[in-house]
């Protein structure tokens, strides 16, 4: 066991699986000789040379739709988008062509593109450059979802995105690049579709994703106090998505929370409720809620925005609220 | 102003080449007419975006690349005239627009979408822009693989105003991939005259912003349109990066099935129609003694049979199993 960086455990997986495979070709602006907007990346370039770490100019399209191209004709791409809210300006290459194309083609072919993008807030980036977006591909079928909250999972769920057939779209969360964490040694491969029950208990669920794992996890740690056990469930990726894990712990603790950094109207939590209630709404022992950025925008001021971010207090209220029902 | 070259001298390919150009103009051409048929029957449904009066681009394109070693194309929703010339299967071509299971997307993509990579066609892509930077990543794979592969983009004119466009060509030319991207200009995007969306007198005048050859062709000269390619086949081959052509043509039709066309001016048409691409190859072929007058009329003939029993062929063929609707969304 290491303890590394999540900003390392994500350049570890892209060593590793370069240095396994050599169509493995990594692409985005300033990936190479700088080493990434968000010095995730130095030294593949060095390693690998100008053929396969390639440095573009401003064109989100022109990059995502070579990763398409190349995908299809052999290579496995890894595109970087930086920011995950330059998606909007590269939409149809990863929504109209690198979700559809293999279903369009009746199966003729295949993308095994994995695009990587930093997302969320609490950096002081303001509205355009802070959103939380795994919604946004999860309505694209085609494309797999992948949100790593720990350096062990960027690291060994980077790796099976690499290795797999499909488009995925990898979400990095910024604030969490400093992060560190336990990793094992010798190759860490982590399943797509098979949620970490992150730590234990028999009163609440809470599903949460990336930094809203550790949200979760010191809400929980200060409800055990007041004497509320609380299960945290990660899913790790949300396409697919492994809803038997999530179903078994409410069927055990009859109450669910589900913590989010996106916007609340069509955001994750409102499938998962939906599929809970198909599956298990007789289990439920209080009406389900979501904690999640409400119905705003991430504003630049920092008191602003640490207003708008769900924190350990929020869960700690939501938690008390299914708990008094 | 214009920086573009036009292509001062066009190759004489054998007669065997020629009579294969020929026939497969004459198979689009026949498509074409019975696929509008089947739409106002209503055998083919959704739309339909047609491409007479323009295969000699489809076909001299065809004949200077090499699926075979690697070659890739892809192309707008008007389409079947470059997947015909491709070698499309013509059976899996009419069972996709009827949306059969015989079709080569199994009934998923349509008269829009045809991909058929036995045949170096990636796809025929129904966003605007959309196939050039997909092109671009083939001919990166080629670049990184030295298969010495070229990828083709073939586009309208209008394509040449969205985002898309200037991106791919920009990142083809600074990492010199050996792409090459054919504008067909057929003067019209979608209702808008040329004129009235684009502030240069060429499309290909745009290649210099990009540090590329841009090259200006006769697109009703199937020998004409192959001789540009080849070379800038032969350039990308080696490595010497992107070549931007540009077709003079026209289409026939409006621009999708429920498009008249009433805003081309009088005459137009009739003017184009004397400049027919079917009749330009087939009169140099009668010419210089390859083929007869007669016997252009037996293959026209020929082929019109083909398509019709072709199209029997596929609205005999049953529609996909309703559970594969759910399928090929996954590898």
């Amino acid at each position: 066991m290491a303890i590394i960086t999540y900003r390392d455990a994500i350049l570890r997986a892209l060593d590793e699986e370069m240095d396994r495979d050599a169509n493995v070709i990594f692409l985005g602006e300033d990936v190479g000789r700088a080493g990434g907007v968000f010095k995730v990346t130095p030294g593949l370039y060095e390693k690998y040379g100008p053929e396969r770490v390639l440095d573009t100019p401003i064109s989100e399209t022109a990059i995502i739709g070579a990763g398409v191209g190349a995908a299809i004709t052999g290579m496995r791409p890894v595109a970087e988008l930086m920011f995950v809210d330059f998606a909007a300006v590269a939409l149809d290459q990863i929504v109209n062509q690198a979700a559809k194309l293999r279903y369009m083609s009746g199966g003729q072919l295949k993308i095994p593109l994995t695009i990587r993008a930093a997302q969320g807030g609490g950096v002081g980036f303001a509205s355009q450059h802070s959103q939380c977006l795994e919604t946004w591909f999860m309505h694209a079928p085609g494309l797999k979802v992948v949100v790593p909250s720990n350096p062990a999972d960027a690291l060994g769920l980077l790796k099976t995105a690499i290795r797999d057939d499909n488009p995925v779209i990898f979400l990095e969360h910024k604030l969490q690049y400093t992060e560190k964490g336990e990793v094992p040694d010798g190759e860490h491969l982590v399943p797509f579709g098979v949620a970490n029950v992150v730590r234990e208990g028999t009163d609440v669920t809470i599903i949460a994703t990336q930094r809203m794992v550790i949200v979760a996890l010191k809400a929980a740690a200060e409800l055990a106090k007041q004497g509320i056990s609380c299960e945290v469930i990660d899913p790790r990726t949300l396409v697919p998505l492994d809803m038997e894990t999530i179903i078994g712990s409410v069927k055990k603790t009859g109450r669910l929370i589900t913590v989010e950094e996106a916007v609340h109207a069509g955001g994750w939590g409102g499938e998962v409720v939906s599929l809970v209630t198909d599956e298990a709404i007789w289990y439920l022992e209080s009406p389900v809620v979501r904690v999640t950025l409400g119905a705003g925008l991430v504003p630049f001021s920092q008191p602003l925005e640490d207003h708008v971010l769900p924190n350990p207090e929020r869960v700690m209220a939501a938690v008390h609220r299914v708990m008094e029902t | 102003m214009t920086s573009a070259t036009r292509n001062m001298t066009t190759e004489t390919l054998d007669s065997a080449t020629r009579q294969h150009m020929l026939q497969r103009m004459l198979e689009i051409r026949s498509a074409e007419a019975r696929i509008q048929e089947l739409f106002l029957e209503n055998v083919i449904r959704g739309t339909t975006h047609l491409c007479d009066g323009q295969e000699a681009v489809s076909v001299g394109m065809a004949a200077a690349i090499d699926p075979a070693r690697g070659d890739t194309v892809t192309c707008t929703y008007r389409g079947h005239g470059h997947a015909l010339a491709l070698g499309l299967d013509l059976k899996a071509f009419m069972a996709e627009l009827m949306g059969k299971e015989a079709g080569i997307s199994k009934g998923k993509g349509g008269s829009m979408h045809l991909t058929d990579m036995k045949v170096g066609l990636i796809g025929t892509f129904a966003i605007v822009g959309a196939g050039l930077p997909i092109t671009n990543g083939a001919a990166l794979t080629a670049k990184l693989k030295k298969t010495g592969a070229v990828s083709i983009s073939i586009f309208g004119d209008g394509t040449a105003n969205i985002g898309a466009w200037h991106e791919a060509i920009n990142l083809a030319a600074v990492w010199k991939l050996p792409s090459i991207f054919l504008c067909e200009n057929n003067m019209y995007g979608e209702y808008s005259a040329y004129d009235d969306t684009a502030p240069v007198a060429n499309v290909a005048d745009r290649a210099a912003a990009y540090g590329i050859p841009g090259v200006i062709v006769d697109g009703q000269d199937a020998e004409a349109v192959y001789t540009v390619v080849k070379q800038a086949v032969e350039r990308g081959r080696v490595g010497e990066g992107p070549t931007l052509i540009e077709a003079k043509t026209y289409r026939y039709r409006g621009h999708s099935r429920s498009d008249a066309a009433p805003y081309r001016p009088a005459g137009e048409l009739d003017s184009w129609l004397a400049r027919d691409p079917i009749n330009i190859l087939a009169q140099r072929m009668i010419h210089d003694g390859q083929i007869t007058e007669a016997e252009v009329n037996t293959l026209r003939q020929n082929t019109e049979t083909t398509i019709q029993q072709v199209t029997e062929w596929a609205i005999a063929q049953p529609y996909p199993s309703l559970d594969s609707a759910a399928e090929d969304i996954w590898v």
